[in-house]
């Protein structure tokens, strides 16, 4: 390509290193999460093929222990919790702003450098101890295995002070830096999403500090806090990790709502349903969030009255988040649906999301949830929510995004077979579980009894497949940096400002001059003209659309 | 309302069948919710698709109407199925008076019971039918939780609290226990049973239980119960060696020394592991000080009748 643009400008290593350019953050962020991914992925595989029979099939049970552990550490840590804001958030959040970078570009540069170091203390905790048991670490188990338990908490906690200033820069970003005319009504949802994030991040995490404080202080000092040994309490060591750990639920599925709401205005031609409601539900969600961490522990012995409590907070809010799933389906009402690969995702996303939902609410129901809890129905709920939910968002955020992040359109035929081929691994490897589960089947089982095997096997087959259409993803998104076409400006005709006000790989500095915004990021019926171009004004020289905001529809 | 079998097992309790009602009324609304939602994605995905370029789509005005249904009708629905959970919650929570208690106690990896009458027992509970029962439970070690899928109960095992359970089986027969709290290696094989049987053989097993077993069949039963988890009597090798070959043989430990298998090398690695480890393996037994000597005798005894 011969115009500047922020990958050619300058090649050097040491400009990528030591970069303050959220584009090319943003870029090093999905090296270093799609590794996490590729890790955690191929220890998913060991461990459904280890279950695919009672008994050793590959590995022992102490292998298989630790194999699901670190499995559930690298996904939910390295990956989930920072994939979306870090990579798409640092990449698209400012240009969707019309900024030229977030706040604070240095701050910025230090988070992932504190992302990694994060990562690498987590990952000293199984060379110096065992760790296993899966992500929860209950103690008092936890800390009788070693000191491996402290590794893990620092680490989490120096990965979660990444996401803490990470989610600061963009609260500041996007309260300061909105390019003129971009009003609160006329945000695109996935900052509104990343904004409730961002909250979240910033008041959770400080919470998984303070346990590892604790923890230090009764491993050190002999200070009884949750070992019963020295008179602690071990259900206070779940309030804690929960307190923190619901929240981080919602750190994981509010970017996923974000990319959806884009994805279904983009590909339907359609204002976003219920455009205030959805963005407003996210903030309410991110608060609601801290008051129901209880709901993991109906038969922990916790009190029955606070059971109760919980189980009704957990309830308000479920039904913000069903409605959202109703606007995104309304959003396609009259509209222009074109299934392109980024919206087969997002389609995707409303089946599994939705099935992940409502058996989040039979696991609400306290006396069901006494018979489902700790069982496969859990696990299977959760990956329909966290990948069903968040990877399924990030699958079609990334391809959505692809063009403009590297300038090459990968094939889109592979693309839908690669959609397909995930949707159906997906399910077949999950869907099963949730049999698993209500039959009696208990989570984190290495050998079982014979009667589980064939839905095992038929888990394990479907993981398989999941497994092709990811690799099938990443064969051809490399294949495309090298033999993909240029990517026009706005292949999608999407109307936010990363495609209609920058060029495709965008200019070093984002923008030449501040974009003026006079209409709300999914107004398409307004300008005819942008349609399905190639982001007409999209090379990001001054030329403003016209376009006659008709009286009444300004702000909505 | 719904059949069981497909998902969910038999229902062994009275409330075990009432929980399962409740189950299916969330499962049906929630299909049905969920099968319209899907419908309703399928058809505007066909009858809106995009068939030019140049399409224009129609604003739409957002009905209130319409947006304020889509909030009401669920929190009704969500405050039915919270009431009802409760309620149920409470009777699960709430043992009668009358029940017969039992001392559960929960350790790596096995579960063992105390009886009023002063029998101790491990792996398999025995019960009177039609009698509500109620386990006091308490950990040696870490948490543990005590799970029978067809009582649908389920209640966490602390090390530094009583917490408790009941139930009231219908019928004679034998349900699997599970742990459910993840507890070390053995996590998984840390199962047990409810063994239900009428009243009359409830009393004639506790009378048996309290006279004494010859000694090599009080030590299989303390085997199958305790040392099964690790160790296997066909010769193969789990956590621990096989323990019907090694008998008479010249074993060597880590440390590099040697000894001969007799009963009193038996008898030490089951009271004090750590000090004779077995070359090849983890130092993975813990010590079963608990056992009382004529378990430990019975123990030697059976080991040495095993080929
Ligand atoms: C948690 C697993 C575990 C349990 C439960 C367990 N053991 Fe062991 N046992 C081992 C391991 C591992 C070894 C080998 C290392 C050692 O010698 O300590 C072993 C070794 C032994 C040996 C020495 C065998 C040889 O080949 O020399 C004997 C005898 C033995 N166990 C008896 C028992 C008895 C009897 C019980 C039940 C009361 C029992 N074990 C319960 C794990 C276990
Ligand atoms: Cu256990």
């Amino acid at each position: 390509m011969s115009q500047v643009n922020y990958l050619n400008h300058d090649k050097s290593l040491k400009s990528w290193l030591f970069t303050l350019d959220h584009k090319r953050i943003g870029i090093m962020y999905l090296v270093a999460v799609s590794l996490s991914f590729l890790a955690g992925g191929i220890l998913a595989l060991l461990v459904r093929t280890e279950l695919l029979g009672p008994g050793e099939t590959i590995m022992s049970a102490d292998a298989y222990n630790q194999s699901f552990t670190l499995h559930a550490v690298l996904m939910i840590f390295a990956f989930i919790i920072p994939a979306i804001p870090a990579v798409m958030g640092n990449f698209v959040l400012p240009i969707q702003l019309g900024a030229k970078d977030v706040a604070f570009p240095r701050l910025n540069l230090a988070s992932f450098y504190i992302y990694l170091a994060g990562a690498a203390i987590a990952l000293t905790a199984l060379v110096v101890g065992r760790v296993d048991g899966g992500w929860t670490f209950y103690t008092p188990y936890s800390t009788s295995v070693g000191d491996g338990i402290l590794f893990i908490t620092a680490g989490v906690f120096v990965m979660g002070f990444s996401s803490i200033l990470t989610g600061l820069n963009f609260i500041v970003t996007i309260h300061k830096m909105r390019a003129p005319g971009l009003t609160w009504n006329r945000l695109p949802l996935f900052i509104w999403s990343i904004y409730a994030t961002s909250i979240v991040q910033v008041l959770a995490t400080p919470v998984i500090g303070i346990t590892m404080v604790l923890l230090f202080l009764e491993r050190l000092l002999g200070i009884g806090i949750f070992d019963p040994a020295l008179g602690g309490d071990p259900v206070l060591f779940q309030h804690f990790f929960w307190f923190y750990s619901h929240p981080a639920v919602y750190i994981m599925i509010l970017p996923a709502f974000g990319i959806i709401s884009d994805l279904m205005g983009t590909f339907s031609r359609q204002q976003v349903s219920g455009y205030k409601f959805v963005a407003l539900s996210s903030v309410a969600i991110a608060f609601l969030g801290f008051l129901v961490w209880g709901h993991h522990m109906f038969v922990s012995g916790q009190s029955a009255v606070s059971s109760i409590i919980f189980s009704l907070i957990t309830y308000l809010i479920g039904i913000p988040t069903g409605v959202k799933v109703i606007n995104w389906v309304q959003t396609m009402y009259k509209g222009s649906v074109w299934l392109q690969t980024p919206m087969l995702y997002a389609l995707m996303f409303l089946f599994t999301f939705s099935i992940g939902g409502f058996t989040g609410v039979m696991l609400g129901v306290l006396a069901v949830d006494v018979h489902l809890h700790d069982t496969y129905f859990v696990v299977a709920h959760f990956h329909y929510v966290m990948m069903g939910g968040n990877v399924i968002a990030a699958l079609g955020g990334l391809h959505y995004w692809w063009p403009k992040m590297t300038g090459k359109m990968f094939n889109e035929t592979l693309g839908r077979i690669a959609a397909v081929l995930v949707f159906i691994g997906f399910n077949v490897t999950f869907f099963p579980q949730f049999i698993l589960g209500t039959r009696g089947m208990p989570r984190r089982y290495y050998d079982y009894l014979p009667e589980f095997t064939d839905l095992h096997v038929l888990s394990s087959l479907g993981s398989y497949i999941l497994g092709v259409g990811l690799f099938l993803i990443l064969g051809y998104l490399l294949h495309s940096l090298f033999r993909g076409k240029n990517a026009p400006a706005n292949p999608w005709g999407a109307l936010t400002l990363e495609w209609t006000h920058t060029t495709t790989p965008p200019d070093p500095h984002n923008f030449h001059e501040t974009p003026i915004v006079t209409r709300g990021a999914y107004d398409y019926h307004l300008a005819p003209e942008l349609f399905g171009g190639d982001g007409a004004s999209g090379d990001g020289h001054g030329e403003e659309a016209e376009v006659s905001v008709p009286s009444g529809q300004a702000t909505s | 309302m719904g059949e069981n079998g497909f998902w969910l097992p038999e229902a062994s309790t009275a409330l075990a069948g009432e929980v399962d009602t409740l189950f299916w009324f969330v499962f049906w609304v929630s299909t049905a919710i969920f099968a319209a939602v899907i419908a309703a994605k399928l058809y505007f995905v066909f009858k809106y698709r995009r068939r030019s370029e140049q399409d224009v789509p129609t604003p739409v005005h957002e009905s209130k109407v319409l947006e304020a249904v889509w909030i009401v009708v669920p929190t009704i629905l969500v405050l039915i199925v919270f009431t009802w959970g409760f309620d149920l919650f409470v009777q699960l929570s709430s043992a009668p008076p009358d029940s017969y208690e039992i001392t559960v106690r929960g350790k790596q990896w096995a579960w063992e019971y105390e009886y009023a009458e002063g029998v101790q027992t491990a792996g398999d509970l025995y019960v009177p039918v039609g009698q509500p029962v109620k386990l006091n439970m308490s950990s040696v070690d870490v948490l543990h939780s005590f799970f029978v899928p067809e009582f649908r109960i389920k209640q966490d095992v602390l090390p530094n609290r009583y917490t408790s359970v009941w139930f009231k089986a219908e019928n004679v027969g034998e349900y699997t226990i599970y742990c459910t709290e993840y507890c070390g290696t053995a996590h998984s094989g840390m199962l047990g049973k409810v063994v239900v049987v009428s009243e009359e053989d409830f009393a004639a097993w506790l009378q048996k239980q309290n006279e004494g077993l010859p000694p090599a069949e009080l030590g299989q039963q303390v085997y199958n119960t305790q040392c099964a988890v690790c160790h296997a009597i066909d010769g193969s090798r789990k956590i621990g060696p096989p323990l019907n070959v090694f008998y008479g043989t010249e074993r060597v430990f880590t440390d590099g020394t040697s000894a001969t298998a007799d009963d009193s090398y038996v008898r030490n690695s089951i009271l004090n592991p750590a000090s004779q480890v077995v070359e090849g393996y983890p130092p993975a037994m813990p010590p079963f000080s608990a056992l009382s000597a004529q378990q430990v005798d019975g123990l030697v005894a059976y080991i040495k009748t095993l080929e």
